[in-house]
């Protein structure tokens, strides 16, 4: 374990990273305490500059809305739908990539068509679609950013498990007379977990992104303040209220960078052999 | 001296109109892209602002919503009100060369609109007869005498077609409506799906000298914010109402080459309100709607959310429509007495939904501030989402508890307000009938009475008395009178001048070199 944090911090930017995330994630938590009143009320004239008012630092938006509160209620929904949604994305694509890898013929053949299937349409178009049909609730959206995602992950994992699979230590496995179940969930899947993580990580990333699109073309819950939904809703006045499009898009910016670094970082740290960049 | 005044005032006039400049091109933006151009078959706004310089009807509106000449040059009424007497322009053609006379104006009202028009059919119920007596005299005559009739000659209501191409055909499907042929001051030219639609000049318009401009351009452009871009490089001239985002206008009216009117909406009137479903959930209790009243801040919404346009309206009839009265109760913002009242009625938390207009940005703020109006009085509310299609199917099919909207009223309560408010408009399947479920006998034959009353004065008594009434009950929660303000580049003249402004005004209007 040791080993794993000091090869993680050398990477500098894993560190910035993670103090970011850290932050991102505290101030999600703790969004309630400083913000009593919710990210709806509506608290003071509307298009108040930011920096310029006192208890109001970032201004406030096209209704009178504290811009800071927004900020913090919106972490949590951001951390929220890209955490669960990547779980769900895991929960899908690792047991069909695993199943796929280890047994290969036709149910390799059966399951990788099923991906091609998802992976034809545009990731985009289809959760579109997917949370149109649904109607826009935060459970749908999580579902659809899922539902989207999951198909890199099978094909990752039935790569993993096709090489891990031909190696002598499952063979061994094999001779012991363990079971082809023991075999997969014990000896390769954990064999297969670091670049899981690693993907994993920038999921999360991704799913944040995806949700923050969405709610920009109106597509998010309508009763959850969300990064994406103040970029939508402030780009109309964008000419004359700046700060209520910057500091959503500051604060998806900061969140995204900082899980790609943490993954870059996991990656480093994780995959020692690899060491890409000839570090010292 | 009265008399002298008067004289140079004419004179004044008279130099005013010889200034008028011929020739000229106009941009204007349309949005979104009419469906069609046939406009007794389409009505809807987009179809209207194109169709209406293409067809034309008996009369027009002034912004007072006084009739004025249009294919009619006078017009009669009997004492009685029963039998309207319209006497038409001579020499009046077709855009195909066709000389139109009275038998189009009876096959339009009696055979053609009678089939595809419904609300004109609300007031040719009344209708006995239409007849031509010769070419250029048509008579209406009534069963009761009708009131709004007057009010039902505008183009979008009652667009005289050609007959000589419509009759004995399937109307929905004849091919002359991808180019259509009317008597307007504009003929089509052409129309480049998702880009332009291409008006050109009636050279052989009966007025002598207009239409003034040599051709019209209807711009298509999808996005509000492109839209107001093109208005800011001189590729369009004209922004008619509710074609970009309210702070957009706000922000355009500041350059000084933009002029803006609030005019040239009397006849439509938007009149916003939210729908509350009368029949179930908290909503169905009158002190929960009447709680809803008070609750609501609708001076702010306007302020902020509209920019300072519109008007706080006070029950279900615009104040810019006939017969209104603001002799009715008092709804102004006053938490404590919505907290009151719900405290009365016993509410226990049951949440409710709003259902906001899928229509941009300005109705979905405006359902948040609602949200937010209703929360301080404790009321639990969630808000719903939908698309335009959705929206439709949950207020037709009463899936909601307060859902937006806004209605046009067309110049008279029988026309534009009657229908949301009585029992016999209750049915499924239509967002613009009685979609809260509203049932009151005694005030269903006052409207019906009032619609058929002889005399102004009359029918204000009536009218007074019915908006007096169901302003206490709240069957709908009365939001605002919108304004959509037109802009325009200045040197465009005389754009607005009818009750449905750039609907039908292209006719008068000119360009200034």
């Amino acid at each position: 374990m040791s080993d794993f944090w000091s090869r993680f911090s050398r990477n500098r930017g894993a560190i910035l990273g993670l103090v970011l995330l850290a932050a991102v994630i505290i101030v999600a938590l703790i969004a309630p305490l400083i913000f009593p009143k919710g990210p709806w009320q509506m608290v003071q004239r509307p298009f108040l500059t930011p920096f310029a008012t006192e208890g109001l630092p970032l201004g406030t938006d096209t209704l009178g809305r504290d811009v800071a509160a927004g900020l913090a209620y919106g972490a949590r929904v951001s951390l929220l739908v890209g955490l669960v949604s990547t779980l769900v994305a895991l929960a899908i694509g690792v047991p069909l990539g695993a199943v796929a890898g280890y047994y290969g013929g036709w149910v390799d053949e059966a399951a990788m068509r099923f991906t091609e299937f998802f992976q034809t349409i545009p990731n985009f178009a289809l959760a579109i679609v997917l949370v149109a049909i649904l109607e826009p609730t935060l459970t749908s959206i999580t579902l659809a950013i899922a539902i989207v995602s999951w198909p890199p992950v099978a094909r990752l994992v039935r790569a993993e498990v096709l090489s891990l699979s031909k190696r002598e230590f499952v063979d061994a496995a094999q001779l012991a007379g363990l079971s082809n179940r023991r075999i997969l969930l014990g000896q390769i899947l954990p064999n297969a977990m670091s670049p899981i993580i690693v993907m994993a990580s920038l999921m999360v990333a991704t799913a944040i992104l995806l949700e923050s699109s969405l709610a920009f073309l109106g597509l998010g819950d309508p009763n959850i303040m969300s990064w994406g939904y103040m970029i939508g809703a402030a780009r109309t006045v964008i000419r004359s209220a700046w700060w209520l499009s910057f500091f959503p898009g500051l604060a998806i910016v900061i969140t995204v960078l900082a899980l790609n670094l943490i993954g870059e970082g996991l990656n480093d740290a994780m995959n020692p052999h690899l060491n890409r960049k000839g570090r010292a | 001296m009265k008399h002298l005044l008067t004289t140079s005032f004419l004179v004044a006039a008279a130099t005013g109109a010889f200034a008028q400049e011929q020739g000229g091109r106009l941009d204007i933006v349309v949005q979104p892209e009419p469906p069609s151009l046939m406009l007794g078959l389409v009505q809807n706004g987009p179809t209207q602002m194109v169709a209406g310089h293409i067809y034309e009807s008996l009369l027009r509106y002034d912004t007072d919503l006084q009739p004025q000449p249009s294919l009619a040059k006078s017009w009669e009424i009997s004492e009685d009100g029963l039998t309207y007497t319209f006497h038409l322009h001579e020499g009046v053609t077709w855009h195909d060369g066709e000389p139109f006379s009275a038998e189009d104006v009876v096959f339009s009202a009696d055979e053609f609109l009678r089939e595809t028009h419904s609300r004109l059919r609300v007031s040719l119920n009344y209708v006995e007869s239409i007849t031509a007596p010769d070419a250029n005299t048509v008579v209406f005559q009534l069963s009761e005498p009708f009131g709004p009739f007057i009010n039902s000659f505008e183009a979008g209501t009652m667009p005289i077609v050609p007959k000589h191409i419509y009759a004995g055909t399937d109307y929905a499907n004849n091919e002359m409506n991808a180019t259509p042929i009317g008597t307007g001051p504009f003929k089509f030219e052409a129309w480049e799906k998702g880009s332009h639609i291409h008006l050109v000049k009636n050279e052989d318009y009966y007025l002598d000298g207009k239409p003034y401009l040599d051709e019209v351009f209807f711009r298509v452009i999808p996005d509000a914010a492109s839209r107001a871009v093109a208005f800011e490089t001189g590729e369009a001239d004209v922004l008619p109402g509710g074609s970009i985002e309210n702070w957009d206008v706000a922000r355009l009216m500041e350059d000084e080459d933009t002029c803006s009117t609030g005019e040239g909406w009397e006849f439509l009137a938007p009149h916003s309100f939210m729908w509350m479903n009368n029949r179930e959930g908290p909503t169905s209790d009158e002190r929960f709607r009447q709680a809803v009243m008070y609750a609501m801040d609708r001076e702010f919404v306007r302020d902020v959310v509209w920019n300072g346009f519109g008007k706080v309206a006070t029950g279900p009839v615009s104040s810019r429509t006939n017969f209104y009265t603001d002799d009715v109760t008092d709804y102004s913002h006053d938490p404590d007495k919505a907290r009151a009242l719900l405290e009365e009625m016993g509410y226990d938390g049951e949440p409710v939904r709003i259902l906001p207009l899928p229509y941009g940005e300005t109705w979905q703020r405006w359902a948040e501030a609602v949200k937010q109006n209703l929360q301080e009085v404790g009321i639990e509310v969630e808000i719903d989402s939908a698309d335009v299609a959705g929206w439709n199917q949950k207020t037709s099919e009463w899936d909601y508890d307060l859902a937006f909207t806004y209605l046009y009223q067309y110049g008279d309560p029988a026309l534009g307000t009657a229908r949301n408010y009585l029992e016999d408009q209750i049915e499924k399947g239509s967002p613009w009938n009685n979609v809260e479920g509203y049932r009151n006998p005694e005030l269903d034959a006052k409207w019906a009475e009032a619609a058929v009353t002889l005399g102004k004065e009359e029918r204000q008594k009536l009218y007074t008395e019915i908006q007096q009434e169901i302003v206490e009950d709240a069957p709908v929660a009365w939001l605002l009178e919108l304004e959509f303000p037109t802009l325009y580049d200045c040197k465009v003249q005389d754009l607005v001048t009818t009750a449905i402004g750039v609907n039908d005004g292209l006719r008068d209007t000119w360009i200034k070199q």
